[in-house]
């Protein structure tokens, strides 16, 4: 039998991954997700029994170069375009509510 | 004649003999969507008048005996996260459920201009999270096979829509399996090409590193002949691979004779499906043959590509997903006061578990005193799962696989637990992981009458020849069939 409890991510570090994540959890999520990422990591626990101590790290496929281009003003989305989308606009801005409580 | 069962060379050759008008294919793919959508919930948009506007124009281009596209006339259906300018774009999600997308996507861009009508947008896993299509805000897509099982995900829509006859030939996306997996559940063939041939331009992001663009036809033939429409360099997209594609079409009828073929070990494990390997096995055994060399290889690092992936992808998902707070596009939360408040609330109630989980786990193993121990081991695993393929493909042109463990599972068998969810993926991730070309083509039916996937993958712009063995095989299957 596993013990499932002592796979669990403690709840206050759920409450401070979901502050970082900017995600209102519910208490009943909390509980959910303490569990399942628990197991999941035990899990993920596998790749420190690999060797790896000498391999570079991929963090990517292609062999990436920056790509560059000339500095040339190039039709962009109108304002109107641009806010189509917006929840809430006003005066050719988006609009939220204030940033300090 | 029932034009929803043709492939779309079918299809054209009939369009360009004026044998059927493209009014005549339109309607015919959208009478069978009547017919079967109820079923299948494949679709989450459709466009019905504007693909039959569409169509009209084409036959008017055509009977002038104007110039038109390599697909004119041809329906297609779009993935949920591809976008097409001025048609809602959800992702499968209650984050972007009213989202109307302001430009066309590169691979839109490229369809339209070859003539291809887009008849809908396909249901997703939402924002392409998922191996069944159940975590969809829209309801998870039935599979055309049983009611009872899953499409795979997470172009399950895409895959379901070719499948039933709803659509010739769909667009999906690849991060992990997300194309193949459902073509294989689903009885069509899928293709996921190297990572960076295909412009990712107007795909939503989920994984940046991994994700792909890829294909789901009937056959062989409009695989490639799509892949060769959506292809190519683009300026906007800084992954995208600056060379030029040989002709496809041509390249994979050019035969198979002395093509050397590796069956890695590791995926004809004990857990693997009986009825799945011998299906497999015996597909090459068939391409035996035709010429081709069978061996044996080994990829050791293939039981470390499940926990690999799922750092990776999720650490780049919850970078990505950062951009969904409310303020410019999207669902926000009503009632909020405060900014933090609107963002944190918005995010919670905007997406789903499966979503909220993944970015849980991504900014864990990304935050502070986590990087070294889960996400740097995972890179540096990410490279030896790709130097096995290196060293496979020294010895061999390509590898064939099972594209899944089992076929189509039943709907909810997985929804209680994530792992074993995660664990359906083992055979697709290590190609997304080494950004490899890799195909899955149905290659019988279990005697309970599903689908089986066989994966034929290659090396970096090895697509040629992935098409050209699956041509092969595709004729030898169907020689077999009819008995001949």
């Amino acid at each position: 039998m596993v013990n499932l409890e002592k796979m669990r991510v403690p709840i206050e570090e759920v409450e401070h991954i979901a502050r970082l994540a900017k995600l209102q959890l519910t208490e009943q999520e909390k509980e959910r997700y303490s569990v399942q990422l628990g197991q999941i990591l035990e899990y993920m626990e596998q790749l420190s029994k690999l060797n790896l101590k000498d391999v570079p790290p991929t963090s990517h496929i292609l062999p990436l170069k920056n790509v560059f281009r000339e500095d040339v003003v190039k039709e962009s989305l109108p304002q109107e375009e641009a806010l189509r989308n917006a929840p809430q606009k006003e005066g050719g801005y988006f609009k939220v509510p204030k940033a300090l409580g | 004649m029932k034009l929803h069962l043709l492939p779309a060379h079918s299809l054209l050759a009939l369009l360009g003999r004026g044998e059927v008008s493209a009014e005549e294919v339109v309607s015919s793919f959208l009478h069978r969507v009547e017919e079967v959508e109820g079923d299948l919930n494949a679709f989450i948009t459709l466009f019905s008048q504007d693909s039959l506007t569409q169509a009209r124009e084409v036959d008017k281009l055509r009977a002038k005996g104007e110039r038109v596209g390599r697909l004119a006339g041809v329906p297609i259906a779009i993935k949920d996260n591809i976008c097409v300018q001025g048609k809602r774009m959800t992702c499968g999600s209650r984050m972007l459920s009213n989202f109307v997308p302001p430009y066309d996507a590169t691979v839109v861009r490229r369809l339209k201009e070859e003539g291809a009508i887009i008849i809908g947008k396909t249901n997703m896993d939402e924002f392409a999270m998922g191996s069944s299509n159940e975590n969809s805000f829209f309801g998870p897509v039935k599979n055309p096979f049983d009611s009872q099982r899953v499409s795979g995900g997470s172009s399950g829509g895409s895959a379901a829509a070719v499948s039933a006859g709803e659509a010739p030939m769909a667009l999906g996306s690849d991060t992990g399996g997300s194309v193949r997996l459902p073509a294989s559940f689903c009885g069509v063939v899928g293709l996921k090409p190297t990572y960076g041939l295909v412009s990712r331009f107007g795909l939503v992001a989920f994984a940046s590193s991994l994700d792909q663009i890829g294909v789901l036809t009937r056959d062989v033939e409009d695989c490639a002949l799509l892949l060769e429409v959506i292809a190519g360099y683009d300026p906007q997209d800084s992954t995208s691979i600056d060379q030029h594609l040989p002709d496809l079409v041509l390249e994979m009828k050019k035969g198979i004779k002395g093509l050397r073929v590796g069956l890695p070990e590791e995926y004809f494990s004990p857990e693997v499906d009986p009825q799945v390997k011998e299906a497999v096995l015996r597909a090459v055994n068939q391409l035996t043959l035709e010429g081709v060399e069978v061996e044996r290889v080994n990829l050791p690092h293939t039981t470390s590509a499940i926990a690999t992936y799922y750092i990776i992808a999720d650490a780049e998902a919850s970078s990505n997903l950062a951009r969904y707070d409310g303020a410019r596009y999207g669902y926000r939360a009503q009632g909020t006061r405060v900014l933090l408040d609107m963002y944190s609330r918005t995010r919670n109630e905007g997406f789903g578990d499966e979503v909220k989980r993944r970015i849980m786990l991504g900014t864990y193993v990304l935050s502070s005193g986590y990087y070294d121990a889960y996400y740097l081991q995972a890179q540096k695993a990410r490279t030896l799962i790709r130097k096995d393929f290196e060293e496979a493909f020294c010895r061999c042109d390509l590898l064939v696989t099972p594209t899944s463990p089992t076929p189509a599972f039943k709907l909810g068998e997985k929804m209680d637990d994530p792992l074993l969810m995660y664990l359906s993926d083992s055979f697709t991730v290590p190609a997304n992981l080494a950004g490899l070309p890799s195909l899955s083509i149905p290659c019988g039916m279990t005697r309970e009458g599903l689908p089986i996937g066989m994966q034929i993958i290659g090396p970096p712009l090895g697509e040629s020849q992935i098409l050209g063995l699956a041509s092969i095989y595709e004729q030898v299957a169907s020689k077999g069939r009819d008995g001949l």
